[in-house]
């Protein structure tokens, strides 16, 4: 019986992977090909393997700006709502105030209202605020937009913090703001580490707001420049493979580093 | 990790008052009040003045004719909506999007179920095989459109493998035929998100405690009547979280279509999104698309507040409601 279920459970699971992994593999070997041979034989493998498309896209200099801007946009939006959001977190989870559940409610409906939706008003008051070809432009929005989920993670686990390190904190002298900042954010550092992830995640794949608030291709970021590539060369598929599969590869690193974290932390988010 | 928020004290048990003394209670209170200010302004700021008056303008916007330069002057009311509202084109990308929507439940969900029992049980390779289902969910959807696009290109790379298995019969012109390509697009859809699901439902399936189990089957409950009664019910939570995400998620769907189609063929894949922006972006009808923004976001913002009311509300009580030191 156990076996049977194992026998079963092993076939689904091969069917699985392969399914996941045959079009990423498609797009890795693909780019070891020529056009030529794609067209002649979608579905084959490599032979002999041609590295002129790898070497081709990851010599030019337009990879490397748009690996540059989705990184800088990534890294300030990160920076961002993970700052403020915890400053915001910290206050929510350890103060006592007149209105902070209404506070605390104003920031989760911003859960029900995503940046998808959001992208066209966005754009026009970007515009009027002189924001449009700027990286600000597209990562001051990012970050407003990952608030909501940062404090909503963040909020609780604070909260869960013993109050017993702050009241001795306090007694030794600290200021609270010193007990933010030299104990609660250190212990806070694994749910730090999902909101990060999340927020740089969402940024780094983030396709809309981009489209919208560039236009000069020097701006571009990487999921832009995907799609931009791939219009442009409809006629060369093996090189649309290979810079496709070049710029999988930050994500798919990425995730392999912050694999067990980012499900941890989804875990948690969820649960509650 | 958040299970702590449950077992707090509730919104209406009275908060303790930091100890004061006397005479400098006056100092700490302003203190604290600068403290406050401090901390949250930054915050506050930056989520009004992003993700608030955004709405705000769209909404003003959207009651004139405008296409996007110079001043507003022509009001025409709601004019906007009845035209967005009355149009085939519209309409029909309503219904696209809540067929994505329904599909996802019906298809996604049991596939995720059944994954997650997989993934759940003893198999050898477990966490490479978690790796491998989530790994299409960190790609983004430009990459994934692009890869799909060329996959399916007619006489590509899915044609020739289904003719190779002796399946030609099944080629079609993916996403070149009006009667096919919502659901092609459905196909990427899953590829990409179903990863997310698993994860989501694997998590919820390590809350079923093992002894549950052993029990229902000490009883002599066959697998499947302790799935059923047992495992699905204790599974609930997740479950609602998971459709709620992914309603949003098909009601707000762009990036792929956008890459792939464009909405193409003559609209047959065409969502509220690629609608709004196809309008709203190029072709200049600012009013109009804010007045569609709108409309998309009354449509998610009616159905997330049903959904906490009335399915989600028990689940989040704990996490949102909790009161907090």
């Amino acid at each position: 019986m156990v076996r049977r279920n194992n026998i079963t459970g092993y076939l689904a699971a091969i069917a699985v992977i392969g399914v996941t992994v045959v079009p990423l593999l498609f797009v890795v070997l693909g780019g070891f090909r020529t056009t030529a041979q794609i067209n002649a034989s979608p579905a084959g493998l490599p032979g002999p393997f041609v590295f002129d498309n790898y070497v081709e896209v990851a010599t030019s200099p337009q990879f490397w700006r748009l690996l540059g801007n989705s990184a800088l946009i990534a890294v300030i939006a990160t920076t961002l709502a993970v700052g403020l959001g915890s400053m915001a977190a910290f206050a929510l989870s350890r103060y006592a105030f007149r209105g902070r559940e209404g506070l605390y409610t104003l920031f989760t409906l911003g859960l029900l209202f995503p940046l998808g939706v959001a992208a066209l008003p966005l754009y026009l008051w970007l515009r009027q605020l002189g924001m449009l070809e700027n990286p600000l432009g597209v990562a001051i929005p990012e970050a407003a937009f990952s608030l909501p989920v940062t404090i909503v993670i963040l909020r609780p686990f604070m909260h869960a913090i013993p109050g017993e390190l702050e009241d001795a904190a306090l007694l030794d002298g600290a200021a609270k703001l010193g007990f933010f900042w030299r104990i609660l954010l250190p212990l806070s550092r694994p749910a730090l580490i999902t909101v990060s992830v999340l927020a740089f995640v969402t940024s780094w794949n983030f396709f809309l707001l981009p489209l919208l608030v560039f236009n000069d291709s020097t701006n571009f970021t990487l999921p832009l420049g995907v799609a931009m590539f791939q219009s442009e060369h409809t006629q060369d598929t093996a090189k649309v493979l290979a810079f496709t599969a070049l710029s999988m590869i930050p994500a798919l690193t990425f995730f392999v580093l912050a694999e067990r974290r980012m499900v941890g932390g989804l875990t948690g988010s969820v649960k509650g | 990790m958040m299970s702590a928020a449950i077992t707090t004290r509730p919104p209406t048990a009275p908060v303790p008052h930091a100890p004061a003394a006397g005479g400098t209670r006056r100092r700490s209170r302003l203190r604290t009040r600068l403290e406050l200010a401090l901390l949250l302004a930054p915050a506050l700021v930056l989520f009004v003045g992003f993700v608030m008056i955004p709405i705000g303008v769209a909404a003003y916007y959207s009651l004139y004719s405008w296409s996007g330069f110079g001043p507003l002057t022509d009001f025409v009311g709601l004019d906007n909506y009845v035209d967005a509202l009355s149009g085939d084109v519209f309409q029909s990308a309503v219904g696209h999007n809540m067929i994505i929507a329904v599909l996802s439940i019906v298809v996604q969900l049991p596939l995720s179920i059944g994954l997650a029992m997989l993934l759940n049980r003893k198999l050898r390779g477990r966490t490479f095989l978690r790796m491998v289902v989530f790994a299409p969910y960190v790609l983004s959807e430009a990459v994934t459109a692009v890869i799909w696009l060329l996959m399916l290109q007619p006489g590509g790379f899915v044609d020739e493998v289904l003719r190779a298995v002796g399946l030609g019969g099944l080629v079609q012109l993916w996403l070149a035929d009006q009667s096919m390509v919502l659901y092609t697009l459905f196909l990427v859809i899953t590829w990409k998100y179903i990863g997310f699901g698993v994860i989501l439902l694997l998590a919820g399936l390590q809350g079923v405690p093992a002894e549950l189990r052993e029990a229902a089957a000490l009883d002599g409950a066959s697998p499947w009547q302790t799935t059923r009664h047992v495992v699905l019910p204790l599974l609930g939570p997740t479950i609602r979280v998971w459709i709620f995400l992914s309603v949003i998620g098909s009601l707000q769907l762009f990036d792929l279509v956008w890459i792939m189609t464009l909405g193409g063929p003559a609209n047959a894949s065409t969502t509220m999104a690629v609608y709004l922006t196809d309008h709203g972006f190029k072709r200049y009808e600012f009013g109009f698309g804010s007045a569609v923004a709108v409309i998309l976001f009354i449509i998610c913002f009616v159905f997330a507040l049903f959904y906490q009311r009335f399915a989600l509300r028990r689940d989040t009580e704990g996490a949102v409601t909790s009161g907090v030191r």
